[in-house]
């Protein structure tokens, strides 16, 4: 990697004109510096959510144990857990984050199409962060679950103004990522240099479009839902209250009509990462593109008819179930084409085992067990023994905290060097890999057999029978804990490095536009529109 | 299908042998368990089967993902290969990675729609029993024994004796007669519980305002055990279930007994009201008349 090559660049760099501190980091119009902050909340959210899910191991380490005081305590941990994770960590970084920085970079664009929207989209976040956390802490806290179900998320079983600050900090977090959907579609549609075709749209593009779509069409589904929920609980409305004549069920179908989009919202653009970091270290076009880009539509699709799956005991009709039986395992298959097509990727290619090929590798392991969990929990019969228990926990942990995560660490070490100009310390950034794929599968696999005995979720207190996979979680979760240490550690030697990145500091294999750039990139990129052959 | 299904039962029971075998009169979950609890009715003997069935296809299809990887980590890697191919497509190999997982997904979803439309409800129940969820306890009522209705609560630790399973037991089992087709009608009287008793594979959520319909029979006798299943506030982890599966004369004479205790007045550990008024009844109120002597 030749640093001569980067000075050519140089001067631009110096050309440009970068506002002072407040202008530039609160008044951002430039979508990287946007994404910077992004990742950088994302990080905050991050080590917030993960260190209450310590906490929250500690506690089940043993049964009987007594680091939350009350039950409501730990409801008010779970939820927040949830949702901080959820809404201020993996949204943030993969959708606010890598796509601010890398969706205009791919598509040969100057910027997003509203420069002044993706400020505010931003900015919404913190205050919304901070409700959350109030909610969290003031009175008892907010403790119905991030599912939110009445009647226990009602003024009567969750009086205060907690669980109102969670609502207004979702209705927060729910504009943001809107007027995120609608800058992406926009910039996306509208925004991409001569020559670049849909079909010739990097995968991470077609992944950032596609979520985009399934944000705009879900989110304002949980507006309403949460609005429903707000007036029953502050102006006497009975939406969901069966004495008023609503019915609590009916908010299940509202939530999960936007909460399971948004489980493909959390993993899509991870999806897109992966592709390319599979495709970079294997030397070889990604395969099947097309196949792959639209395997993604197809689940963004399918993930629309699919939400009740969440509700099977909840009394729906069996004729009910039993299509959203057919219509869950569908899923199955355009995620097997992408599976599939990943490793038919790398057959044939030659293959480097840089540490972000090493969490791609990681992500489509866990991401194949989780994703296999979930055609098990897709059997109605079956899930009438599993629903709502560890085997659940353990299923989307797979899918988000191992695969999700894996891919936002991967995309971290993908990236660094061109978002910083830095390179990450190997040596360390491997053994944190390590680290975290021991610690997660020993925190996660062990609740599969919790699940199968029936050890439900979101309990504070556990018979002794479950003592002992308990303990084993809690070693992996406080493993965990360490790898996020050596996450930090790993960002603090990234920065204060004194080595500079090549432009391409990934070589052949690295074909997209943002490889054509300098690293760190010039504030202001493609004044002047790329040509693409 | 049966051949198969025999086949994945057998290599089961070889793999996990001493894990899944388990004594006979052992219903409560086990430390260090790996499987399900054993089953103790059709609905969950069917539910064993198809999990079984799913399971061992889904570990293989785990298995042959994860061989892949280790093998073009070790052919295709930049210093045995130096070399990359550039091919990225080919058609033959995209419809069979598309056309066998329908194939797959087909072996499941037969019996599997066979099983959630066995599980839904029975036609012809031989009793009835309903489930009222509370904060943080279970009501139970027999409207086919002249509306005996009871509260079961569980056993504080300060009063468990020697066998008795800390957050499992009860004070007031849900007793049932074995063999029996028992229709099961769950509701709530304040937020949304659920009823769960793993091993008879019986789960249905209890919700204000609505009746929900399920059935159970339970195979053989026993005491099987379960817990509230969707957060309920606070005490979420406090109210568990437990069913006491006896043979039909013995359920006879405790549906004797049981009247004369839990008749009105008796003091434990629930009064019996009309059933309407027991639903509309506030945790405290019944509280307060509890203590009554």
């Amino acid at each position: 990697m030749s640093a001569t090559h980067d000075h050519a660049h140089d001067g631009l760099d110096h050309h440009d004109h970068k506002p002072g501190f407040f202008t530039r980091w609160f008044c951002s119009t430039n979508h990287k510096d946007i994404g910077t902050l992004y990742l950088v909340f994302a990080v905050i959210g991050g080590l917030t959510g993960g260190g209450l899910s310590i906490m929250m191991r500690a506690q089940l380490m043993h049964p009987d144990s007594h680091i939350f005081t009350t039950g409501q305590h730990w409801n008010a941990v779970i939820t927040s857990h949830g949702l901080l994770m959820i809404f201020f960590s993996v949204m943030p970084a993969l959708i606010g984050g890598f796509g601010n920085w890398f969706v205009p970079i791919m598509i040969g664009a100057p910027d997003m199409a509203f420069p002044r929207l993706n400020n505010i989209s931003f900015w919404l976040l913190p205050p919304a962060f901070c409700l959350i956390l109030a909610g969290q802490m003031v009175g008892d806290g907010a403790g119905p679950g991030w599912t939110l179900y009445p009647p226990l998320s009602n003024a009567t079983y969750q009086s205060g103004p907690a669980s109102d600050f969670v609502l207004f900090a979702l209705h927060l977090a729910g504009i943001s990522s809107l007027l995120g959907a609608i800058n992406f579609i926009t910039t996306i549609f509208n925004m991409r240099a001569p020559g670049m075709t849909l079909h010739r749209m990097p995968l991470f593009v077609w992944s950032v479009l596609v979520t985009a779509f399934l944000l705009l069409l879900s989110v304002p589904v949980l507006a309403g839902a949460i609005t429903m929920l707000i007036t029953d609980r502050n102006f006497g409305t009975s939406f969901f209250n069966p004495e008023g004549g609503g019915d609590p069920v009916l908010f299940q179908h509202l939530f999960w009509f936007f909460g399971h989009p948004e489980v493909y919202i959390m993993i899509l653009p991870g999806f897109g990462i992966i592709s390319h970091i599979i495709s970079t270290f294997s030397k070889k076009p990604i395969f099947g593109y097309l196949g792959m880009a639209y395997a993604m539509v197809a689940i963004g699709v399918v993930g629309f008819v699919v939400w009740a799956h969440h509700m099977y005991v909840s009394g729906m009709d069996v004729d009910t179930r039993a299509y959203f039986m057919a219509a869950t395992m569908i899923i199955a298959v355009p995620t097997g084409i992408k599976i599939f097509s990943w490793i038919a990727t790398m057959w044939g290619g030659s293959i480097d085992l840089e540490v972000p090929m090493m969490w791609a590798l990681g992500f489509i392991f866990l991401f194949t067990v989780g994703g296999v969990t979930g055609v098990v929990l897709s059997n109605a019969g079956i899930d009438q023994a599993v629903h709502n228990t560890y085997y659940v926990v353990a299923h989307f942990h797979y899918v988000l905290s191992l695969g999700a995560v894996f891919s936002m660490f991967a995309g971290f070490y993908y990236w660094i060097g061109k978002m910083s100009g830095h390179q990450y310390p190997d040596r360390l950034a491997k053994a944190h890999f390590w680290v975290t794929f021991i610690a997660v599968n020993v925190t996660f696999f062990p609740q599969h057999f919790l699940g199968l005995a029936g050890m439900p979720r979101r309990y504070v207190d556990y018979p002794a029978a479950f003592e002992g996979w308990n303990k084993v979680s809690s070693y992996g979760a406080f493993l965990g804990g360490i790898s996020m240490l050596m996450f930090l550690v790993i960002c603090f030697l990234t920065f204060t490095s004194k080595t500079k990145v090549a432009d391409n500091y990934w070589g052949e294999g690295a074909t997209t536009l943002e490889w054509t750039l300098t690293s760190p990139p010039a504030f202001h990129t493609f004044e002047e529109l790329p040509r693409l052959k | 299908m049966h051949v198969l299904r025999r086949f994945f039962a057998t290599t089961l029971t070889l793999a996990l042998g001493t894990a899944l075998a388990v004594p006979a009169m052992a219903q409560a979950p086990r430390n260090w368990q790996l499987g399900m609890q054993d089953a103790a009715s059709p609905v969950a003997e069917r539910m064993h089967s198809l999990h079984e069935l799913v399971f061992w296809i889904v570990t293989i299809i785990t298995v042959f993902v994860a061989g892949l990887l280790v093998y073009v980590i070790w052919r295709f890697n930049s210093r045995r290969n130096p070399v990359a191919a550039s091919f990225s497509h080919h058609t033959g190999l995209e419809i069979a990675w598309t056309v066998i997982p329908v194939l797959i997904l087909v072996v499941i979803a037969i019996p599997s729609f066979r099983l959630v439309f066995f599980e839904d409800r029975i036609q012809n129940a031989d009793m009835t029993i309903k489930v009222t969820g509370h904060q943080w306890y279970w009501e139970y009522s027999y409207p086919d024994s002249g509306n005996l209705n009871f509260r079961s609560d569980y056993v504080h630790d300060e009063d468990l004796k020697p066998g008795q399973n800390r957050l499992l037991d009860v004070d007031n089992p849900l007793v049932l007669p074995v063999g029996k087709n028992i229709r099961i009608l769950t509701t709530s009287a304040d937020v949304i519980h659920s009823f769960f008793i793993p091993a008879l594979g019986v789960q249905r959520y209890s919700i204000p305002g609505r009746t929900i319909e399920t059935w159970v029979r339970v195979d053989r006798p026993g005491t099987y055990y379960g817990q509230c299943n969707q957060i309920c506030g606070t005490n979420h982890s406090y109210m568990p279930i437990a069913v006491v599966g006896v043979p039909a004369a013995e359920f006879q004479a405790w549906e004797k007994t049981a009247k004369v205790k839990f008749a009105a007045g008796a003091p434990i550990p629930a009064p019996a009201p009309a059933p309407a008024l027991a639903q509309a009844a506030e945790p405290t109120t019944i509280r307060v008349a509890q203590v009554q002597p």
